[in-house]
């Protein structure tokens, strides 16, 4: 086991591209850091960094107390689970799990003991002496879980691995990579572009956007404590509703004609500033008395939960509410919200105009 | 649904297969059945009469020391040239894949001396090695080496496994190539972090993932260096000195040709048909099966 540090960390692409531009990482020893953002800002790369398999162009990584830049990915005491599994076709399920252990020169009946082990583990032990190519996807994906288990290493490298999988053994898997990492307790690095799955996995949520970390934290610190913009539309499903706000004095914010009471806020914004309001469609209430005046314009059923759509100041806005619960006019809703669940961000850089 | 042309009648399909047809019953069938007759056959010294011995040509033939010869010079000039040829174009193509950058130039470098016909390739080849005047041939000599393909059955086999090994490493190297592009890069790097190194990684997950194409390539070799060398060996050595490189095609000529046995020499061909025959029942089983892994 080992914790990994990343410092200041960078990569530019032999075509010029910056594809990770300066990242700092501290994942604690057993800790499960999942790094999540839109497609190509730069997650794949940084893992592929951690791995061995790119160069890295600036900063450095460390596995442990050791600062592998210039070790081999053979060397670095990792294993990778990647998206396509890249399971070695010509061999057995038995070889491809018992492949890292021979090229390190495990003796034959310790092999042996150690992949019986990761396929009971898995539950994978009536196909090991299939190929690969005669298993099913889901059986594919354990699979490559075995092959990365048997070898007990340092660190646990996870790029996609489910998305390739359907909706229902991907939840399946979800839960089970968790339970697994739980119990060997193996330091995790886990990519994906899934929110739902950086929410459930991850101890460490990291955000990433265009090549930088935009936010680190506890899932649900960062769910509830957005740092920008970005983080608050990216992390939460439906996503986070984004409309014009002007302030109007200390702790206040006007919102479609209406005063929201805001608890976190920047000290000193000056009256009349324009800011983005994020409001969370779950947080979103109907109100008794006056409020935030929505026109809905069509709801989504989702069974347990309705979604009232509409426009406010030109914005789409959201709001999500068990359904039943509400029962008045549902072509116009007002609303209110606790002042807790205001998010304030700076309309030109995203970033969090809080305290 | 499945979307289907429709040719109206049955005569349109066989009038568009007739020039091929024609050309293989010209060229191939005819030529053919013309040496299997003619393999029964004996003829008179002048070629003025003959007659219908049945199998004796074969047996004659099977009575020749030299026809024993001539397949043991075969099978030494095929494997030589086949393990050659094969070895340096995975090479080569192992080298490319790396470098893929470099390779459109690397590529149509290595590709043209399959665009050389076999007996200029020959010639190249023998300029070079020519032992009074040949770039290479004084080398040699500089060296201390008596080398001389004109009184050395030796050399002179080194020599045609050379010009042959040539022309035949652009082909395999294109095939190499694709199929090592073929392999996933995941596969790889999966090998990498496994702890396998480039060696191990090549023999372990490469070769292994490249052996159709292996497989198709050595048919295509020997049945390349069994008949496509007839031109090679004619321009560099003339099958000597004293038959060290007359191998069975070339056997197939000069007993035909300069010696005047035609029965001898049809039956001799004949023998070679079946040996090709078999060889692509043999491929076309495997690519039928796809020799995986
Ligand atoms: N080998 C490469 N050469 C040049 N540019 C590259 C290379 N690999 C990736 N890039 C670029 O680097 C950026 C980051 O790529 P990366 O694969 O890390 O994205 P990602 O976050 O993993 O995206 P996805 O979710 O789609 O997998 C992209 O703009 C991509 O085009
Ligand atoms: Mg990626």
């Amino acid at each position: 086991m080992a914790e990994v540090v990343l410092k200041d960390v960078r990569k530019t692409y032999a075509g010029g591209v910056e594809a990770v531009k300066g990242v700092s990482l501290d994942i604690p020893d057993g800790g499960f850091c999942v790094l999540v953002g839109p497609s190509g800002c730069g997650k794949s790369t940084l893992l592929r960094m951690i791995a061995g398999l790119e160069t890295i162009t600036a900063g450095s990584v460390a596995i442990g107390p050791r600062v592998v830049n210039d070790v081999e990915p053979a060397d670095r005491d990792i294993a990778m689970v990647f998206q396509n599994y890249a399971l070695y076709p010509h061999m057995s399920v038995y070889d491809n799990m018992a492949y890292g252990l021979k090229n390190r020169g495990t003796p034959k009946d310790e092999i042996d003991k150690r992949v019986k082990e990761a396929a009971r583990i898995l539950a994978i032990e009536s196909f090991l002496a299939r190929k690969p190519r005669a298993l099913s996807g889901g059986q594919r994906q354990r699979v490559a879980m075995g092959r990365a288990i048997v070898r007990k290493p340092q660190v646990f490298l996870f790029d996609e691995p489910l998305s390739n999988l359907d909706a229902k053994l991907r939840v399946q898997m979800r839960v089970e990579i968790k339970r697994l990492q739980r119990a060997l307790g193996v330091t995790s690095v886990y990519v994906t572009h899934d929110q739902v799955e950086a929410m459930t996995l991850s101890d460490k949520l990291v955000v990433m956007n265009a090549g930088n970390v935009e936010q680190v934290g506890l899932p649900n610190d960062v769910y509830k404590r957005p740092a920008s913009r970005f983080v608050a539309t990216f992390i939460g499903s439906p996503p986070m509703n984004i409309v014009p706000g002007i302030v109007e004095g200390d702790g206040r914010v006007a919102v479609g004609g209406h005063m929201l009471a805001v608890a976190d806020m920047a000290p000193g914004l000056a009256p009349g500033t324009v800011l983005d309001v994020g409001l969370r469609p779950e947080d979103l209430e109907v109100s008794g008395g006056p409020g935030i005046r929505l026109p809905v314009d069509f709801v989504e059923e989702l069974g347990a939960t309705q979604l009232f759509h509409g426009k406010l100041d030109g914005a789409e806005m959201v709001v999500q509410a068990p359904t039943g619960a509400i029962t008045s006019d549902t072509r116009q809703l007002t609303l209110t919200i606790d002042a807790a669940k205001v998010h304030l961000f700076d309309r030109d850089t995203g970033a969090r105009r809080g305290r | 649904m499945e979307k289907r042309s429709v040719i109206s009648g049955r005569l349109l399909p066989y009038l568009l297969l007739l020039p091929q047809l024609a050309i293989t019953l010209v060229f191939f069938y005819w030529p053919a059945s013309q040496a299997l007759w003619q393999s029964f056959m004996l003829e008179d010294a002048f070629g003025l009469s003959s007659e219908f011995v049945g199998l004796e040509n074969y047996a004659a033939l099977f009575q020749q020391p030299e026809y024993f010869r001539a397949v043991g010079t075969t099978f030494i000039f095929s494997t030589a040239v086949t393990v050659l040829s094969l070895s340096v174009a995975l090479l080569l193509a192992a080298m490319a894949d790396r470098q893929i950058r470099g390779a459109p130039v690397y590529k149509t470098l290595l590709i043209w001396p399959y665009a050389v016909a076999p007996a200029i390739a020959g010639v190249l080849w023998l300029f070079m090695f020519q032992p009074s005047l040949g770039l290479v041939a004084r080398g040699l000599r500089s060296l201390g080496l008596d080398w001389n393909p004109l009184l050395n059955g030796n050399h002179a086999m080194m020599l045609v496994v050379l010009s042959a090994t040539w022309k035949q490493i652009s082909y395999n190297f294109l095939f190499f190539l694709a199929g090592l592009q073929a392999i996933p890069k995941s596969l790889i790097e999966a090998a990498a972090i496994d702890g396998a190194r480039p060696t191990r990684r090549f023999w372990t997950i490469v070769f292994p993932l490249l052996s159709p194409t292996t497989f198709f390539l050595l048919v295509v070799n020997i049945v390349y260096v069994f008949f496509d060398t007839f031109g090679i060996i004619d321009a560099v050595t003339g099958g000597g000195p004293a038959k060290a490189t007359e191998t069975l095609v070339y056997k197939v000529y000069s007993d035909g040709r300069l010696g005047g046995d035609l029965g001898g020499s049809a039956a001799q061909s004949v023998i070679l048909m079946i040996i090709v025959i078999a060889l692509t029942a043999v491929q076309f089983r495997f690519v039928e099966r796809k020799v995986q892994y």
